[in-house]
């Protein structure tokens, strides 16, 4: 049996969403920006996916930026607004478990003169409020907070955060990261105070390559790329229509049915969990339940090293994530299970599951009997 | 502008009856090095040389790159090469290939003619003059300097007449295939590429062997290995990987004897498996890349430990080297940022926290006799599914 419990680092693509590309790639090709038919063909695949997103969010056509995905959208957003706002001030404030496309982009502009502030978790990996607070000046010009942790699911309070933003420092832009979120809650930016919001093409099966920064309109913000002033001069470069287009059936899907979808995966997790912290020695990460991301769970397993749990799991068919590669390569050590406070022993054990809507109950059973059967084992042979 | 090679080699030179044998071997790596150069090529051997030419349109970096990894190859020069249709003839050809070559002419020289074929009518002493002359005649900047000169220029009178003044660096040794086969324990560090490197350059052809441990190592290890194996083969030719699955060993060394002694048991076992498989490919010895005193395993006693499992000759050409001067080889050949890709690292659980340092062999040998249950079996299902692939 081969089960796919790594849906938080890509999912499968859809099979209407890459019909699609197909079409869009081998009879459809032409260039949106061409002025005959072919072009305009094009821009009406763009415009289609443009409307369907929007609406996901109940936001406007035009706040949605199209990107080459998590990575690229993060950068706009940090990047762009620190440039568009560096008069009014150079305080940026974001947390200790953002992901490396948030905390790169943040350590590059420490380098350019901005100061950045990375607020503290709690043991589940929620933002403090009270440091947010503390943090929060008129200097600052930039919050920039993920909605869902990838390494253990943990939920941000964004609405409280824009809140906070607003009484304390209403001239700061609130970016959230919802890569892991967005598919899974219903997230209206409009209505909770976010400014921008990243979200990546293929962590909801759709295709790799694809992404978008919805950016409220009239914020302030500048491109990072430069060129032939496609998509309003704020990301030039041809667009990837098939790409976009794979986006928008994905994103279609993913919010047709959400609610099932959630409750399934949530049930799925609740389940997984029960039964998986039965085996000695297996303790979950974070929060659970409503309070917590419905697609991913994060298990430390003591005394069996995580690289060698996977791997084992790979060997029956299994295939997960390691929460932190290998302690001796210790640039690769997670600032998110660092961050909440895990014992250094545990965190070289530490793995992620994390499921889809199509992951099913008899899948979990197999892997959990895979579990079952592999943790004893591995946990005979520790380093002496 | 260059249609041909020479190819200059040198120990070669001196093997005596074998010669012909050495030359063949070169030019055969010679032709499968080629292989993977744009262009066609002939490559002859002439009275005494071997010349490289091109058929047709090439890309001469991709060439020089080729030749660069023939063992064998002392020198290669880009050459022109050209009929004898007298003198006059000649001086132009040189002069053209002085201009073509050399577009700034604010240059020194010295023409070192050969009269190899002696019915020529000058002497090679009147050639040098000669086409001096002409040289300076055509480019009033250049000068001559006949101790200390930027170019030397070679004019060789043979069947053709060789021109040439370039001379890049070949990589030495003696052909793949002039002194047996040796069977290289390939680990995924830097140095057992080196090693096996090494044993290449004096013309031994290389097979080698992986202990590979899943769970513990993954397959990306696995794949780093196969991507070394092929770093060595542009050297050495095709290298057959012998990819042994030694996790079950491992575990049941683990189970039964003394923690500290974990490596030097395991490696015992690791050679006694390359030395089944080398003497299955007609292997000569087999190649390591210890080095003393590196780590634990390779103390004194630890080398002496795992060289007592072994009958055939162990071959170790990094034993007094230092790492740096391991690392220095290992960046020339193109090895080192793979060999340091992180992967490996998590079976650290094999490697006890004080391993011995000074095994005493009855000691080792007494605790492996706790292994007597079932070792020969897992050694047999080690060998029997071990996976043969061949990096070229």
């Amino acid at each position: 049996m081969e089960v796919y419990l790594d849906n938080s680092a890509t999912t499968k693509c859809s099979r209407a969403a890459a019909e699609k590309m197909a079409q869009l790639l081998t009879e459809d090709f032409g260039n949106p920006s061409s002025l005959h038919t072919m072009g305009v063909k094009a821009e009406g695949c763009i415009k289609e996916a443009r409307e369907i997103i929007a609406k996901t969010l109940k936001a406007d056509a035009k706040e949605i930026i199209f990107t080459s995905g998590g990575t690229e959208s993060n950068n706009l957003a940090i990047f762009g607004s620190a440039e568009a706002n560096k008069r009014a001030g150079k305080r940026i404030i974001t947390t200790a478990i953002e992901h490396a496309s948030v905390l790169q982009p943040m350590k590059h502009l420490e380098e350019m003169g901005y100061e950045v502030v990375y607020l503290p978790v709690d043991h589940d990996g929620i933002v403090l409020s009270e440091a947010l607070e503390a943090a929060l000046n008129e200097e600052t010009i930039l919050v920039s907070v993920m909605h869902v942790n990838n390494e253990i699911g943990a939920l941000e309070p964004v609405g409280e955060i824009a809140g906070l933003i607003k009484r304390k420092a209403p001239g700061a832009l609130f970016h959230v990261d919802a890569i892991q979120s967005y598919g899974k809650f219903v997230i209206h930016p409009g209505k909770l105070g976010i400014d921008m919001l990243s979200v990546s093409g293929h962590k909801i099966h759709g295709p790799k390559g694809s992404g978008f920064l919805y950016v409220k309109d009239k914020t302030k913000i500048k491109p990072i790329l430069f060129g032939g002033g496609q998509q309003k001069g704020m990301r030039s470069g041809t667009e990837n229509v098939p790409a976009i287009a794979g986006l928008g059936v994905a994103a279609k899907e993913a919010y047709d049915n959400i609610a099932s979808n959630t409750e399934h995966m949530r049930k799925l997790k609740e389940y997984f969990i029960s039964k998986a912290t039965e085996i000695e020695g297996v303790a979950v990460n974070g929060k659970t339940g409503e309070d917590s991301a419905p697609h991913i769970v994060s298990l430390s397993v003591s005394d069996v090293k995580s690289e060698v749990f996977l791997h084992s799991l790979e060997e029956m068919g299994v295939y997960i994530s390691a929460g932190s590669a290998c302690s001796s390569n210790k640039a690769a050590v997670s600032s998110t299970l660092q961050g909440i406070g895990l014992n250094p022993n545990l965190i070289d054990s530490t793995v992620r599951f994390s499921f889809s809507k199509n992951t099913t109950m008899e899948e979990l059973d197999y892997t959990l009997s895979c579990m079952r059967e592999i943790i004893p084992f591995r946990r005979k042979f520790t380093r002496k | 502008m260059y249609k041909s090679f020479l190819i200059k080699y040198g120990e070669i030179a001196i093997k005596g009856k074998n010669r012909y044998l050495f030359e063949e071997a070169l030019v055969s790596r010679i032709k499968y090095a080629l292989r993977e150069a744009e262009g066609e090529f002939r490559v002859r051997r002439l009275q005494g040389r071997i010349y490289v030419d091109a058929l047709g349109e090439y890309d001469y970096d991709e060439v020089m790159d080729a030749l660069s990894h023939v063992f064998g190859i002392v020198g290669i020069c880009p050459v022109v090469l050209t009929e004898d249709k007298g003198f006059e003839a000649l001086s132009q050809d040189v002069i053209d290939y002085m201009d073509r070559v050399y577009p700034d002419k604010n240059i020194t020289f010295k023409v070192n003619a050969r009269r190899a074929r002696k019915n020529y009518p000058m002497n090679s002493m009147e050639l040098n003059a000669a086409l001096g002359e002409k040289i300076l005649e055509a480019f009033p900047e250049i000068k001559v300097d006949v101790h200390q000169p930027d170019v030397l220029l070679c004019v060789e009178i043979r069947e053709e007449i060789n021109i040439y003044s370039l001379e890049v660096k070949g990589a030495g040794g003696m052909p793949v295939g002039t002194n047996g086969r040796a069977m290289l324990l390939l680990s995924g560090g830097i140095d057992s590429p080196v090693a096996g490197y090494m044993i290449a350059k004096r013309g031994v052809e290389v097979d080698a062997v992986y202990f590979h441990a899943p769970p513990y190592t993954s397959e990306r290890a696995k794949q780093k290995v196969v991507d070394l194996a092929k770093i060595v083969a542009k050297y050495s030719g095709p290298i057959r990987l012998h990819v042994v699955n030694f996790t079950d060993i491992q575990l049941y060394i683990y189970e039964k004897c003394p923690h500290e002694e974990l490596t030097i048991i395991m490696r015992r076992y690791m050679m006694k498996i390359a030395e089944y498989f080398a003497r299955k490919n007609h292997c000569l010895g087999l190649i390591t890349g210890e080095s003393i005193g590196q780590v634990a395993s390779q103390t004194m006693q630890s080398l002496a430990a795992t060289n007592a499992v072994c009958t055939l000759p162990v071959y170790r050409p990094l034993i007094g080297f230092d790492k740096n001067e391991i690392i220095e080889i290992s960046e020339k050949i193109g090895a080192y940022d793979t060999s340091i890709l992180p992967f490996e690292d998590c079976c650290t659980i094999f490697v006890a926290k004080h391993p011995v340092t000074k095994p005493n062999i009855q000691v080792i040998e007494k605790s492996e006799l706790k292994l007597s249950e079932k070792i020969e079996e897992l050694v047999k299902t080690a060998i029997e599914t071990t996976e043969v692939i061949t990096a070229e």
